[in-house]
């Protein structure tokens, strides 16, 4: 046991920053050692589509003269994986997806372009949801992620690659995107951190969209202190993306140390309904009743219109989808049909060949509530339910810090179990997507056991309190071990 | 036939804005570049990029919506047109759908009667054009050059105010003209810079009722666009006196058949899925930027007629040449600041032999070998009579080709008329004496000889003997007095 916690995997990326500052091993020791942890468990648990092994041993290298003569920066040397969505130059940008199987991105993601400039280290990119469209990472042109728990089980998605590996103790941090749960979700499934940050909070530009008015880049970690190590490093305006915001960003490491005293914390009266498992809820009332005990005040609120957030979501995030994945068409970059005999037999197959069932779905639905007769009953609609779920936000918010309450309603399910059932899938983002819809930064940490399995506890707070809800998940993590329990067969 | 039936037109005009770099990236929007090489990630629709809105072509609209009297949206959207054509890199287009930068303008034409029309503008809204198909040099196949994919555009729409196509032609030309004036847009027809379509139908005079209209596309010229629509009005009325309907479609034009008909149905989209786009802002403008919009307008085409002639006195078909372009009206007025000579001397001066010189070698006037000063300068040797008017051609003959100034020039070629009454008086004498034949048919009462005579006498003097001396002396001696 003590080797294992004294391995390099098994260590946050704060503690390999201290290791690494301290010289007590250099960054091609710890990239190096990483790279082999991959190699050991991807045939298991296949959470990477792209190992980037000669490019990591560069970075690492380049790390280490930097450290060498006094050049720094905030990540210098850290490993890091990126979900495959976000394009990496020179690197293969899959998207999970067979009709960007072999595109080979020209260009950085901010995001990337941010982390890199710190002196992270790449290792790969993450197996995802084609083009993040799950919720199990089953729909992935390149197979299922296996739940490092459980290896018969999902480990959720769409960031579940990121997720997956964090879990394993394969990195200590990944990045992740989250149009309707996908950081959240699959860390509360794997037992991880998965931060959401407030819409325009981190660039866009870059990532692959799915649907541009829900997404949001984040980082799934083993605590919330590297969680606010990564976001501030991430975070800021990019000139390149007009919905990003022009807001300074506070050190978030710094705001950590904020007491949960005197903290209002909000339970929403409808995330306790009916659809929530027993265990789950149990698990998430008690980690509330150690807050309550820390001196926060726990506060009951409304959100009456949050039971419509899916129903919206699956109108918005479609419509967006649609639209967004015309570009996919086969004339300048990903896969093309064969022999094409005309230009419509060029989309038609290259399209039908190249997206999977699951984003064929989602085009459909959202061509068709686009369409002219459909756009005001669905789309239109969808907006300004919308615009009720943002303002009963709001209107808690004046109220409450922070919102508290169950990230997912079930701890992991099976691979396959719900594959047949979209509906069902969809509602396991039921209580995720209120922060998308919103904008909302949201936080999900570990906060115990069910069976063996990790449940995860939501943080959402108003815009731009990223402070806030990670001052308040971290100051959990110190009352409590659920993050540093791994699963067994990868402690 | 026609005078049975009523011509209804509405015009779009698809305008490239006068921006360096695109609507949405920084690529370069020049025209003419080898193909694809003006086209960034962001133009080719690449996984991941996003469209950064050019501040510039929000000023350029403002600037428009102010020149035709139409309200400036302090909130405008850009929402996305979804259909599928390889030439379009998303697979939507960038354009603004139910809220427009630009609503309710006017502009007044002249009808054929000369009477003033007011034209209703519906819109104008900001878009980014499309790449090209080209068909040539690919086989069976179509090759596409993105260069022009995401140049600015404003699409400019009417109301179905315009009665025949001369009206049409003329409230283009003075669209086009105000488009050069804001110097938003190089107005050039040719490189596409300025296109048209043409929603074109016809009614039994007195219906109220709006007849089926077609709509005219690949419309490059001012000439064809008249072309187009006068055949597609006598196309709709034959099929309508025949019994039949006119069908609502698109029809392309085909110049060198000079006929309309109907493209394939194919290239037809139905149903564009508009939609917000979520990856831009609102635009939002306030007063205070629309004030200064306002403030920087040049004075517009109409205005600066009218001042011509008011100011200048020239006369209104000369004002309205030189007002066409600004560049013309701006140098025609720095012409006449300069000069001593009459305004309308300038003016004949700026539409006759400079406009020919410059057409000749197609040279933009701002570009012209002979500077407005350097023009003045030899209008003002014909005002205080150094030179004849026709000598004046030779001298800016001579300008034109750098020969130097015209002082220099009448200088160097001793071209200073004679004025010296005896002078002209000898050489009259000499060219008498010369031609007796000619003297004595004259005397006859061949009166149109005078005209030879005049010829001999210029020819003698290399042309600078003042004519009106030449003419009052010859006169004198040739009827024997």
């Amino acid at each position: 046991m003590a080797q294992a916690t004294d391995a390099l995997y098994a260590r946050t990326l704060t503690e390999l920053a201290s290791g690494l500052k301290q010289g007590e091993f250099s960054s091609r020791d710890l990239t190096e050692s990483l790279l082999q942890r991959i190699d050991e468990h991807q045939a298991r648990l296949n959470t990477f589509i792209t190992v980037t092994s000669d490019i990591a041993l560069q970075r690492a290298a380049a790390a280490d003269k930097a450290r060498a003569n006094g050049n720094e920066g905030p990540l210098n040397g850290l490993p890091i994986v990126h979900k495959d969505l976000f394009c990496t130059r020179g690197v293969l940008t899959t998207c999970g997806s067979h009709i960007l199987g072999n595109f080979v991105s020209p260009y950085d993601a901010t995001v990337v372009e941010r982390i890199n400039a710190a002196g992270a280290v790449m290792l790969g990119k993450t197996n995802m949801d084609e083009f993040a469209m799950g919720s199990s990472n089953e729909t992935s042109y390149f197979g299922p992620v296996k739940n490092p728990w459980n290896e018969k089980l999902s480990p959720g998605g769409s960031s579940g690659g990121s997720a997956a590996a964090v879990a394993a103790r394969i990195v200590p941090a990944g990045t992740g995107t989250d149009t309707g749960g996908s950081i959240r979700q699959p860390a509360a499934l794997t037992g991880t951190v998965g931060l959401k940050p407030t819409y325009g909070r981190v660039s866009r530009f870059g990532m692959v969209a799915f649907a541009s008015s829900l997404d949001q880049a984040g980082v799934i970690t083993r605590s919330a202190e590297d969680a606010a190590l990564l976001l501030g490093v991430m975070a800021g305006y990019d000139p390149r993306d007009s919905t990003s915001v022009d807001r300074p960003v506070p050190d978030y490491v710094a705001g950590l140390s904020k007491p949960v005293k005197g903290l209002k914390i909000g339970i929403v009266r409808q995330h306790f309904d009916e659809g929530l498992d027993a265990g789950c809820e149990e698990r998430v009332k008690a980690a509330l009743a150690a807050l309550k005990e820390a001196g926060a005040t726990l506060i009951e609120v409304d959100l009456p219109n949050i039971d419509l957030s899916v129903p919206a979501y699956y109108v918005v995030a479609p419509a967006e989808c649609s639209s967004n994945m015309s570009r996919f068409d086969g004339v300048r970059f990903g896969h093309r049909a064969d022999n094409p005999q005309d230009l419509l037999d060029l989309y038609c197959r290259t399209r039908g060949e190249g997206f999977g069932a699951e984003v064929k779905r989602r085009i459909m639905i959202g061509t068709y509530v686009l369409s002219a007769g459909y756009y005001d009953a669905y789309y239109l609609k969808a907006q300004k339910v919308r615009q009720l779920i943002s303002q009963d936000f709001k209107k808690a918010f004046e109220n409450v810090d922070v919102i508290a309450g169950p990230t997912a309603p079930t701890t992991a399910f099976a691979i396959g179990e719900k594959t047949d059932d979209p509906i069902t899938m969809y509602l396991n983002d039921i209580y995720t997507i209120g922060a998308n819809l919103a904008g909302l930064p949201g936080i999900s940490v570990p906060c115990g056991f069910v069976d063996g399995l990790p449940v995860g506890l939501q943080l959402v707070g108003p815009h731009f309190a990223e402070e806030q809800i990670l001052a308040c998940a971290h100051q959990y993590q110190q009352l409590t071990d659920w993050h540093q329990q791994g699963p067994r067969d990868f402690s | 036939m026609s005078s049975n039936w009523e011509v209804v037109i509405g015009l779009e005009i698809h305008n490239q804005l006068a921006t360096k770099s695109k609507i949405f990236s920084g690529a370069s929007t020049a025209y003419g570049a080898d193909a694809n090489t003006q086209a960034c990630l962001i133009d080719l629709g690449y996984p991941g990029v996003l469209p950064v809105l050019n501040g510039e072509v929000v000023r350029m609209a403002a600037m428009f919506g102010l020149a035709v009297n139409a309200t400036v949206a302090r909130r405008s959207i850009f929402a996305r047109k979804n259909y599928f054509y390889p030439d379009l890199p998303k697979g939507y287009q960038i354009s603004q759908y139910e809220l427009p930068i630009v609503e309710n303008g006017e502009l007044m034409i002249l009808d054929e009667d000369g009477n003033e029309k007011r034209i209703g503008i519906t819109r104008a809204h900001l878009e980014e054009d499309a790449g090209k198909s080209v068909h040539e040099g690919f086989g069976q196949s179509t090759g596409i050059d993105l260069n022009r994919a995401g140049t600015p555009l404003l699409e400019i729409v009417s109301e179905p105010d315009l009665r025949s196509a001369k009206q049409a032609i003329s409230y283009l030309r003075k669209i086009h003209a105000i488009v050069r004036y804001l110097e938003i847009s190089d107005g050039n027809m040719q490189e596409g810079s300025f296109r048209c379509d043409a929603n074109v139908s016809v009614r039994p005079i007195g219906q109220e009722e709006l007849g089926t209209r077609t709509e005219l596309k690949n419309l490059n010229s001012f000439r064809f666009i008249e072309k187009a629509i006068n055949f597609e009005i006598e196309r709709q009325i034959e099929v309508l006196e025949d019994g039949g309907n006119v069908v609502q479609e698109t029809r392309l034009y085909d110049s060198d058949k000079d006929e309309t008909r109907p493209m394939r149905s194919k290239e037809e989209a139905n149903d564009y899925r508009y939609f917000p786009d979520p990856d831009l802002l609102p635009v939002e403008l306030d007063d205070e930027f629309i004030e200064a919009v306002r403030q920087s307008l040049p004075e517009l085409p109409d205005a600066k007629l009218e001042r011509f002639i008011e100011q200048y006195k020239l006369k209104p078909g000369d004002a309205e040449i030189l007002t066409h372009s600004r560049a013309v009206a701006d140098y025609f007025e720095a012409v006449a600041k300069e000069t001593d000579a009459i305004p309308q001397v300038a003016a004949n001066w700026v539409i006759g032999d400079l406009s020919a010189a410059l057409n000749k070698e197609s040279i933009d006037i701002a570009a012209s070998r002979i500077e407005a000063a350097a023009l003045a300068g030899l209008l003002n040797r014909i005002a205080d009579n150094t030179i004849s008017g026709k000598i004046a051609k030779q001298v800016f003959d001579a300008m034109w080709l750098g020969e130097g100034s015209a002082d220099n020039i009448i200088e160097a070629k001793g071209l200073k008329q004679i004025t010296d009454f005896s002078a002209i008086e000898g050489i009259v004498d000499a060219v008498i004496a010369a031609n007796p034949g000619q003297l004595a048919e004259y005397r006859g009462g061949k009166d149109k000889l005078l005209g030879f005579f005049v010829g001999q006498v210029m020819q003698q003097t290399g042309g600078k003997a003042n004519p009106g001396q030449v003419n009052e002396i010859l006169k004198k001696k040739l009827s024997g007095d």
